[in-house]
């Protein structure tokens, strides 16, 4: 079972390579969205997403998870959801798989609604465009079967068209593109006989045998070594270049996603802090908390900037929230309107769009260096 | 934050001739199971000066975790340490009995786990689970016990309003401090950290480790790091020790081993870490997985990953070798003197 | 490729799943041994083979069923009597003629003894069985599907998990009075089933939420199938404790319901023998046997379906094996302070 990185020259894994980290921001920044030409494939319009919590009695407390969330996500994209924990990431992903129903808003497909999804057949063709790739490489696979249950339930509910001896025949070839060789040796092992990089590549084919418009991949490599991370960040951008599809990455790793994603969405508490093309967000970022993020992240290779006051904070859980912008508390920049007014997502140069009310289009307001 | 620990908690300076708060000396753990036996850790040495902070570093499999148990003496069955000796303190504390280790633990060696919410006793209050580590050393006056928690909460930056908190009412980082607070009740002179910040996120990540570098400075206590992650410990350590298959791949000064990596692994695995900042370039990673412990292959263990293997790479293990004060195990670099093995 | 590339109890992961070495393997973290049959085939029935014979308490509480089981199956090539038949003189002691002597009827005791092994045997694997099915689809279907299903569900279990148990099959019992074996099997299974619906339910619910079951729903898995393909599999191992715990509570039961006279008075069993003996006051006219026989029997065929039941938590938890043999050996090797000699030639018996 080999690793396609092995001995095969670096393949181009990013789009604009080699881009200097003080570069103006590039005229022509990956913005696929445009590029592709299309509609977008898939879009969101103030999707949210509220819990009920308290005591069993009485559960007057409501736990706002996601709150008026819009995204969009184009054809062969790869699209970065980065927030840390609590900030809604995953409860995004599974609105969209359909694992929840939202609470307001909606979610058009091909420019179809969800809500207008119903029965067997049109639930099932659209779990067939969208599916999704779980995080936890031990806990995703039912450990009774062989490593070939998984992927030949979803060939038989979506592909009915094929016979059994087609069926094997697709499956073999999912997982050779995979880079999971000999595949006819691999389909027969079980699921604890394989190392977590391998498993999660069994959920990547198991989602690429569906012949899918959209993966939700879902924190895919956080729980894997370092040293294999990449070869599946690199198996992602193959499947947008080789496979025309578009994915969805779910990660709190800021560092994978500027690897492997064409836009970047920053996450907080819920709500959407700042968004816009990858390179463009990172080299310039106009929210404070993701400025503060990037610099929390470690970087061997860059000096350690302790700042004055070394933030440590978590994101809140918002719980029956007032009105005002979810980062104020811990934001040195606040000034009196962010305690009042929700901050709306307001684009600030092309493409590139922050919910804050103190961020500027050109002036650089650091907030955390 | 405090200046000069409690009366009584005061640090016992570290004896033996060396002066070494730990002196390792081929130290090897072994799984011993019906099928047969599994070597986890093969005959690892280091020294660690007082104050000093040594990272070790590598993936899953690697022994580090098991290398930090046998150190702590926590192993239970099936591990076991099957040779080599840990001198702590100038006192070898392997096939010492419990009674006596009780004596070393908490007081001159304490150690902070992976994750807090498995740790920390879910039933009882931060204060109460202090008090409990208090009175098993032998302190009972309550109000030194009152006073001690609450200095060492502040120290790790919690109002000690939280001494009558559950753990589960704490953030994740704050449950992380809380450990590390509970670590220090005794000011011990070597704390043992496996992990501590894997399950917090990047910013409580972040000030966590200035935190704790913060209290070394300040009490000068000597401290064991192992992550998976090399860039967390990249400003923090003094030395930084690559582990690969139960054995050292590469130690040596931190700045050292991360601007001339001479391992190939240890360069495959600074490579494999995408970038925040400078030029995006693709990147390969280190092809293959980790070795089967239960059936290590003759030669160096590394072999079958390495882009810079050679013909006797696979046939005989490789030595420590010293480079300018780093040892590495590869051949590579044969030809240097040999590093203490 | 393929086997445990780590040492038990050091993980995979990258970040977080953090066991302590030496500590439990990753099956022990709830997964249950795969079930055999066609799932895993001949394979995981020669693993199960294997580890029978590894746990000592397992090898004996098979060998004790196996054993049983022949005897209910084959009486007549054991026992050479009709044991109905009061033919032969009362009362006697045991001699070459009869191994246990006669009852005060003139029956062999013998005889007796082995054909009431079929009756007892039928009544513990048929409320095993039943018991436990009834247990499973009420406890897994009370916990995947939730909200009010899993509270009404939860009420009917619990209701019959206080109404003690004993008291009320003597009731029923008594209305039923002298039913046959069918009926009794019924009757026990009906009121048995509630204490380990509670134990199933508890273990779909940790199931409940593992990505395993999520990644069938986004598939577009139907909820039946996912309860009975994904959800069941996986708890090979608690339902057959369930099955052996329901077999232990059928024997007893039924041999104490019969014993206070609510049998069937046609069949022989040990029960039955235990009633007979005892109004006819086996120890005070010198028959010992008649009562201790049978009540031996009841212990341990009992003993059996105990000591596989422990044997199977073994099996499926490896962290619940006995250790003693264990620290013994790591304690002698630790305390022998020098270097491991280097390369020394390790023995592995790989699987």
């Amino acid at each position: 079972m080999t690793d396609p990185a092995a001995g095969r020259p670096p393949r181009a894994a990013l789009r604009d390579t080699a881009l200097p980290a003080d570069a103006p921001a590039p005229a022509e920044s990956g913005a696929p969205s445009a590029q592709a030409g299309t509609a977008a494939l898939l879009r969101t319009e103030a999707l949210t997403r509220h819990f009920k919590i308290g005591s069993a009695l009485s559960r007057k407390h409501t736990l706002h998870a996601v709150d008026d969330f819009s995204l969009t996500i184009g054809e062969h994209e790869i699209v970065a959801l980065a927030g840390e924990s609590g900030s809604g990431k995953s409860t995004v992903a599974r609105l969209l798989a359909k694992l929840y129903k939202p609470t307001s808003g909606e979610i058009y497909f091909q420019g179809r609604p969800l809500s207008a999804i119903r029965g067997r057949r049109a639930v099932l063709r659209y779990r067939g465009d969208v599916p999704m790739v779980f995080q936890d490489p031990f806990a995703s696979f039912n450990p009774v079967f062989r490593v070939s249950h998984g992927i030949m339930r979803c060939l038989k509910l979506h592909r009915p068209e094929l016979s059994a001896q087609q069926r094997r025949e697709e499956a073999e070839r999912v997982f050779t593109a995979v880079g999971l060789t000999p595949a006819a040796e691999v389909l027969e092992r079980f699921p604890h006989e394989l190392s977590g990089g391998q498993r999660q590549r069994v959920g990547f084919a198991q989602a690429l045998a569906l012949r899918p418009k959209l993966i939700l991949a879902d924190e895919p490599v956080s729980m894997l070594d370092v040293s294999i991370r990449i070869g599946l960040l690199n198996l992602m951008a193959d499947l947008r270049d080789t496979q025309g599809v578009s994915i969805l990455y779910i990660t709190h790793d800021i560092a994978s996603a500027r690897y492997v994603a064409d836009r970047l969405i920053v996450m907080y508490a819920g709500h959407i802090a700042e968004t816009g093309p990858t390179e463009e967000v990172l080299s310039r970022p106009r929210h404070p908390y993701t400025q503060l993020l990037l610099s929390a992240v470690p970087d061997p290779r860059a000096p350690l900037g302790v700042g004055a006051e070394t933030d440590r904070g978590e994101p809140p859980k918002v719980i029956d929230p007032t009105p005002g912008c979810r980062f104020r508390w811990r934001c040195p920049l606040a000034i009196d309107e962010c305690h009042q007014v929700t901050p709306p997502l307001r684009e600030l140069l092309p493409e590139h769009s922050a919910a804050c009310h103190v961020a500027r289009a050109d002036a650089e307001t650091q907030a955390f260096r | 934050m405090s200046s000069a620990p409690t009366e009584g908690f005061q640090r016992s300076g570290p004896a033996g001739r060396t002066g070494n708060v730990l002196e390792v000396r081929d130290l090897s753990v072994e799984y011993i199971m019906e099928r047969g036996t599994v070597l986890a850790v093969d005959e690892v040495s280091f020294d660690l000066a007082p104050g000093e902070f040594i990272g070790i570093v590598g993936e899953s499999g690697c022994g580090k975790s098991t290398l930090l148990f046998a150190i702590a003496q926590l192993l239970t069955p099936p591990a076991a340490i099957t040779g080599g000796s840990v001198t702590f303190l100038g006192r070898n504390m392997v096939g010492l009995t419990d009674r006596e280790l009780a004596a070393v633990r908490w007081k001159d060696l304490s150690v902070v786990m992976q994750s807090a919410m498995n740790a920390l006793n879910p039933v009882k209050s931060i204060g109460s689970q202090f008090d409990d580590a208090m009175r098993a050393h032998g302190v009972t006056s309550k109000v030194q016990i009152a006073e001690r928690s609450a200095e060492v909460l502040r120290m790790v930056g919690i109002d000690p309003i939280h001494l009558k908190s559950y753990p589960h009412q704490l953030s994740g980082g704050m449950r992380q401090r809380s450990m590390i607070a509970m670590a220090m009740l005794f000011t011990p002179d070597l704390v043992i950290m496996d992990e501590p910040t894997s399950a917090l996120d990047v910013v409580a990540q972040r000030s966590l480790m200035v935190q704790i570098k913060e209290l070394q400075e300040e009490l000068g206590f000597a401290i064991i790091f192992v992550t998976h992650d090399m860039s967390l410990v990249s400003h923090f350590s003094d030395r930084l020790m690559v582990m690969y298959g139960g054995v050292v791949a590469e130690f040596g000064a931190t700045r050292r081993v991360f601007d001339t990596p001479l391992h190939p692994y240890s360069v495959g695995l600074l490579e494999a870490f995408p970038s925040i900042r400078g030029p995006r370039v693709p990147l390969t990673g280190i092809p293959g997985s980790p070795p089967n412990l239960a059936s290590i292959p003759p030669g160096c263990r590394f072999a079958p990953r390495c882009p810079k293997v050679m013909a006797r790479c696979e046939v005989e293990p490789p030595p420590l070798y010293e480079v300018d004060g780093t040892l590495v195990r590869c051949f590579l670099h044969a030809g240097e003197e040999r590093g203490n093995d | 490729m393929a086997t445990l590339q780590t040492p038990p109890g050091a993980s995979e992961a990258g970040a977080g799943a953090g066991a302590a070495p030496g500590g439990t393997a990753p099956a022990a973290a709830g997964l249950p041994l795969a079930g055999g049959g066609s799932i895993g085939g001949a394979r995981s029935l020669r693993r199960m083979g294997r580890a029978i014979t590894a746990n000592r308490k397992a090898t004996v509480g098979t060998a004790l069923l196996v054993l049983f089981i022949f005897v209910a199956l084959f009486p007549g090539l054991i026992a050479h009597d009709d044991p109905q038949a009061q033919i032969y003189p009362r009362g006697l002691t045991p001699n070459a003629q009869h191994w246990l002597g006669t009852t005060s009827f003139g029956q062999d005791l013998f005889a007796q003894v082995i054909y009431g092994t079929r009756p007892v045997l039928l009544i513990a694997f048929g409320v095993g069985l039943l018991a436990t099915v009834v247990a499973m689809l009420i406890g897994v279907a009370a916990a995947y599907l939730g909200g009010g299903w899993d509270g009404t569900l939860n009420v009917i279990t619990d209701v019959l998990l206080v109404i003690p148990l004993f008291p009320l099959l003597i009731i029923i019992g008594s209305y039923l009075h002298g039913a046959g074996t069918a009926v009794m099997i019924a009757v026990i299974a009906a009121t048995g089933w509630s204490y380990t619906a509670r134990q199933l339910r508890a273990q779909a619910l940790s199931l409940r939420n593992r990505d395993f079951l999520n990644a069938a729903k986004v598939r577009g898995e139907r909820r039946l199938y996912v309860i009975c393909v994904e959800i069941i599999p996986t708890m090979t191992s608690l339902l057959v404790a369930a099955f052996l715990t329901n077999a232990l509570y059928a024997v007893l039961f039924s041999s104490s319901l019969q014993f206070i006279g609510l049998g069937d008075p046609n069949v022989t069993s040990w029960g039955t023998m235990l009633y007979w003996a005892e109004n006819n006051e086996a120890f005070q006219t010198g028959l010992p046997l008649w009562i201790i026989v049978p009540g031996l029997c009841i212990v341990t065929l009992g003993a059996a379906f105990a000591l596989l039941n422990y044997a199977f938590d073994e099996i499926g938890n490896p962290a619940l094996r006995p250790v003693r043999s264990m620290r013994a050996r790591t304690t002698r090797l630790a305390a022998v302070n020098t270097p491991v000699a280097r390369r020394r030639p390790r023995v592995k018996r790989t699987d």
